[in-house]
C-alpha cells in the first residue's frame, strides 16, 4: 500500500497542508437551511475552530446536532450561507461547481455509512473509480488499485460486486476507494454504524494504521464510543454550536 | 469506463429496459417495413414508368401542350436524324439503353362483325425497341414478374396488340383465347337494329381490308379509324395477335399498341410520315439529369426546335402517389419516434428516481454534472442502439419472409391485382437513417432526465433513500 499512496500524488496538483497548518478552518461559519416555504431552519450557528492536519478528529455531538451538515460543508459538497471556510489550505467560497468538483476530486475522500459502493461496478472497479477521475494513465491505476486492494485484504474478492461481499469487505472497500487516490482530508460519516462490533474495530484499525503511515487527515462524524476512543481531536457539537473541543493527545 | 458503468445500468432493471428495447425496435419495425413497402411502390412506379414512358421523351417544342390536337404541325419530321444525332452523341451513347420514335394517335376501333365499336388510343412503336424496353429493371424491382415477350415483330406491320379490357368490349376474347372474360350477354333486338350501325365505317373497312389482301376470316381483327393529320378519316384492318393486360382498367379498356409504320400510315395517310415523339430509356435513371441536361445542349447547337420531358412530367400521378406515401412514412416516423421518445424519458426518469443516491456518491467524488448528463445521455443512446438494433434485425427478417407470403394487392387505379412486396435490397440507407434516427431520439429523449439528475444537489442526493 505504501507504494500505492505514495505513487497516488503524482503528476497532479494536490493542495497539501504541512503539519503545522491545519487543514480545515472555519471562520464564523453558519449554515441555514430553506425549506422552500418561508420556513428557515439554522443547521449551523457560526462556528469557528480549526482542524489539525494528520490528526484523526471526531465531530460528535447527539442525533440533530448538525454533526452531518458540518461535515457536508468541510467536504465541500454543501455551502455554507455565511462564514469563511478554508480546506486544504483553499479558500472553497465562490469556487465555481466545477471547479470545487475538481477540488473534492483531487483531495477530499469520503467514507460513507451505507458504504455507497456502485452496485454495477466490481470491488476492483469501485476502488479504481476515482482515480479514472484523475485520468491517471492505465498502468498506474492498475498498480495503485491492486496496492490498494491487497493492503485492504480485498484482493481475492476483486471481481466481486457490492452485493457479493459482506457489511464489512463492503466497507474495506468504501475505505480502498476513499485512499487509493491519497487524499489530503477523508471524511467519514458514521462510518462504523452499519457494522457489528468486531468488524467496526478492524475497520477503525485499517484507518489508523493508514493515518499514521501516510499522515492523512481524518475527520469523523460519529456517535460511536469504540470510535471516539480513537480520537486525537475531538469537537462536540449541540444544536448546531460547538460546545467543546478536545485535543485528546494533550488532554 | 462511463460506457461500462452505462452498460451495466440499463441490465439493472431488466423488465423495464425489456419493455424500452422492444418499444424501440417495435417502432423500428414498423418504420422499416413501411419504408420498405414505400421504396418498393416507388421503385415499382419509376421501373414501371421507365419500361412504359421510358425516362425521356423528345417532342416538336409545343407539342407537349398543343400538339396532340394538330399531331401533323407537331410531328418530328427527321426524326431518324434526330435519332442518329443522338445515339451518337459521345456523352448520350455509353448511357442509352434504348431510343426508339413513337406514335400516338386516338380513333375507334371496331368489330363489325358483331357491330361493336369503341374509342381507343393507339400508340405506334418498333417492337423490337418496346420488347428490350420492357425489360429494363435496374433495381431489379420485377424479379417476380414474369416478362412475356411481345406478339409483335418488327418485319410484320400488320400486328397489334390490345388491352384486355378492349379484347372484352370488342368481343375478341374468344379469338384471343382469352379466360378471363365475363360471358357476353345476348343483347335486346329494336326494330330499327337491322341494320350494322355504322355502315359507311364498315364498308371502308371492308374495302380496305380487300385492298390489303387479307381476306382470312376468323382471325381477330380490329378496323381502326382515325383522322389523319389533314382531318380525313383513314381506315386500317389490325390483326390482334395478343392481348395485354394495363395496369389502369381506364386504359386496358382503350389501349391499342401497333407497329410504328401502321401508326404513321393511320395518322398521317399519304403525307409525310412523321414521328410523334421520340423516347429515351437510359441505363440508370441516375443520369437522366445529365442527359436531359445534354439533349438541350445538343438541340441548341443544331438548332432544332424540340423539347425535352421526363417520365414524371409524362405521368404526374406517379409522382403525386409517391409524395404521398412519402407523406405517410414521414408521419408513421414521426409518430413512432413520439412513442420511443416517451419511453424513453419515462425509463430514463425512473432510472434517475432509482440511482439519486448513487448520483449523490459518483458527485462527491468528484464526478462533474456534465459527466452525470453524459452517463444517463450514453444509458439513452445505448437502450436505444440495443432498440434500433434488434428492430433492424427483426424488420429486415419480416421484410425477407413477407416477400415470400405470395401475398398480393390492388393499387388505386388498378385492374389487376400485384404482388404485395417489401424492398429488401438496397435499402441500407433506410436501414441506417431509421438507425441514427431512433438513437437519436432516445438519446434526445434521455437528455430531459440527464439534466434533472446533474442539477441535484449533492447533499440533497446523498440523502435520498
Amino acid at each position: 500500500m505504501g507504494s500505492a499512496l505514495s505513487a497516488a500524488g503524482q503528476g497532479r496538483a494536490r493542495v497539501t497542508s504541512g503539519p503545522s497548518l491545519p487543514v480545515v478552518r472555519l471562520r464564523q461559519v453558519g449554515k441555514v437551511y430553506d425549506d422552500h416555504e418561508g420556513l428557515q431552519v439554522t443547521a449551523i450557528k457560526s462556528i469557528t475552530f480549526d482542524i489539525p492536519a494528520h490528526r484523526f478528529a471526531m465531530i460528535v455531538g447527539p442525533s440533530g446536532s448538525g454533526k452531518t451538515t458540518l461535515l457536508n460543508l468541510i467536504g465541500c459538497i454543501d455551502i455554507p450561507t455565511s462564514g469563511a471556510l478554508e480546506v486544504c489550505g483553499t479558500r472553497v467560497g465562490g469556487l465555481s461547481d466545477n471547479a470545487i468538483t475538481d477540488f473534492r476530486s483531487r483531495n477530499i475522500a469520503f467514507i460513507f455509512q451505507n458504504f455507497n459502493l456502485s452496485p454495477v461496478l466490481t470491488a476492483y472497479e469501485n476502488v479504481e473509480y476515482p482515480l479514472l477521475l484523475l485520468r491517471l494513465p492505465a498502468a498506474q491505476r492498475r498498480e495503485q488499485t491492486a496496492a490498494m486492494l491487497e493492503s485492504v485484504g480485498l484482493w481475492p474478492h476483486r471481481h466481486h460486486r457490492p452485493n457479493q461481499l459482506s457489511g464489512g469487505q463492503k466497507q474495506r472497500v468504501a475505505v480502498a476507494r476513499a485512499l487509493v487516490k491519497q487524499p489530503t482530508l477523508v471524511l467519514a460519516d458514521e462510518p462504523t454504524a452499519n457494522l457489528d462490533t468486531h468488524t467496526g474495530a478492524e475497520i477503525i484499525a485499517l484507518m489508523r494504521k493508514v493515518q499514521e503511515e501516510h499522515a492523512v487527515s481524518f475527520v469523523f462524524s460519529t456517535h460511536d464510543p469504540q470510535l471516539i476512543s480513537h480520537a486525537e481531536h475531538t469537537f462536540v457539537i449541540r444544536d448546531g454550536e460547538l460546545v467543546e473541543q478536545r485535543d485528546e493527545e494533550k488532554a | 469506463m462511463l460506457f461500462k458503468i452505462a452498460f451495466r445500468n440499463i441490465f439493472r432493471n431488466k423488465r423495464r429496459s425489456l419493455m424500452t428495447l422492444l418499444a424501440v425496435g417495435v417502432g423500428a419495425v414498423a418504420i422499416i417495413l413501411f419504408g420498405e413497402f414505400v421504396g418498393f411502390i416507388t421503385a415499382a412506379m419509376e421501373t414501371g414508368a421507365a419500361r412504359t414512358v421510358g425516362h425521356l421523351t423528345v417532342y416538336r417544342s409545343g407539342y407537349f401542350d398543343y400538339g396532340a390536337g394538330n399531331p401533323a404541325a407537331f410531328g418530328i419530321a427527321d426524326y431518324q436524324g434526330v435519332i442518329r444525332l443522338i445515339s451518337e452523341d459521345p456523352e448520350i451513347k455509353p448511357k442509352l439503353n434504348v431510343i426508339t420514335p413513337t406514335v400516338s394517335l386516338a380513333g375507334i376501333a371496331g368489330n363489325f362483325e358483331i357491330g361493336a365499336s369503341k374509342t381507343f388510343f393507339g400508340t405506334g412503336f418498333v417492337p423490337s425497341d418496346r420488347d428490350r424496353m420492357l425489360r429494363w429493371d435496374e433495381r431489379d424491382i420485377f424479379r417476380y414478374f414474369k416478362h412475356n415477350p411481345s406478339t409483335m415483330r418488327d418485319d410484320d406491320e400488320t400486328t397489334g396488340v390490345v388491352g384486355v379490357g378492349l379484347a372484352r368490349i370488342l368481343g375478341l376474347c374468344e379469338k384471343l383465347g382469352l379466360t378471363d372474360c365475363p360471358p357476353r350477354p345476348q343483347l335486346p333486338t329494336a326494330a330499327n337494329d337491322s341494320e350494322p350501325e355504322a355502315p359507311d365505317i364498315a364498308a371502308l373497312a371492308q374495302a380496305e381490308r380487300e385492298a390489303a389482301g387479307a381476306h382470312a376470316s376468323g382471325e381477330p381483327r380490329l378496323d381502326l379509324l382515325a383522322a389523319t393529320a389533314s382531318g380525313a378519316p383513314n381506315v386500317m384492318s389490325l390483326l390482334i395477335s395478343g392481348a395485354e393486360r394495363q395496369g389502369a382498367r381506364e386504359l386496358d379498356d382503350n389501349f391499342v399498341a401497333m407497329h410504328f409504320s401502321l401508326a404513321q400510315k393511320l395518322l398521317y395517310g399519304r403525307g409525310e410520315h412523321k414521328a410523334v415523339a421520340i423516347v429515351i430509356q437510359l441505363h440508370h435513371t441516375k443520369d437522366l439529369s445529365a442527359v436531359r441536361a445534354r439533349l438541350h445542349t445538343l438541340f441548341a447547337e443544331h438548332k432544332l426546335d424540340l423539347e425535352v420531358r421526363d417520365w414524371i412530367e409524362r405521368q404526374p400521378f406517379f409522382k403525386q402517389a409517391i409524395d404521398m406515401f412519402g407523406s405517410i412514412f414521414f408521419f408513421i416516423s414521426v409518430i413512432m419516434g413520439v412513442i420511443v421518445l416517451f419511453t424513453v424519458v419515462n425509463t430514463m426518469g425512473m432510472s434517475v428516481m432509482e440511482r439519486t443516491n448513487e448520483i449523490g456518491t459518483v458527485r462527491a467524488l468528484g464526478v462533474r454534472r456534465g459527466g452525470i448528463r453524459r452517463l444517463f445521455v450514453i444509458e439513452g443512446s445505448l437502450l436505444g442502439a440495443f432498440g434500433a438494433t434488434f428492430g433492424v434485425v427483426v424488420g429486415q427478417t419480416l421484410a425477407v419472409l413477407f416477400n415470400r407470403t405470395g401475398m398480393t394487392w390492388m393499387p388505386p387505379g388498378n385492374s389487376v391485382r400485384v404482388p404485395l412486396q417489401v424492398l429488401t435490397t438496397g435499402v441500407a440507407p433506410l436501414l441506417i437513417c431509421v438507425w441514427l434516427g431512433l438513437v437519436l431520439a432516445a438519446s434526445v429523449a434521455a437528455l430531459v432526465p440527464a439534466n434533472r439528475a446533474a442539477r441535484f444537489k449533492v447533499v440533497d442526493a446523498l440523502r435520498h433513500v
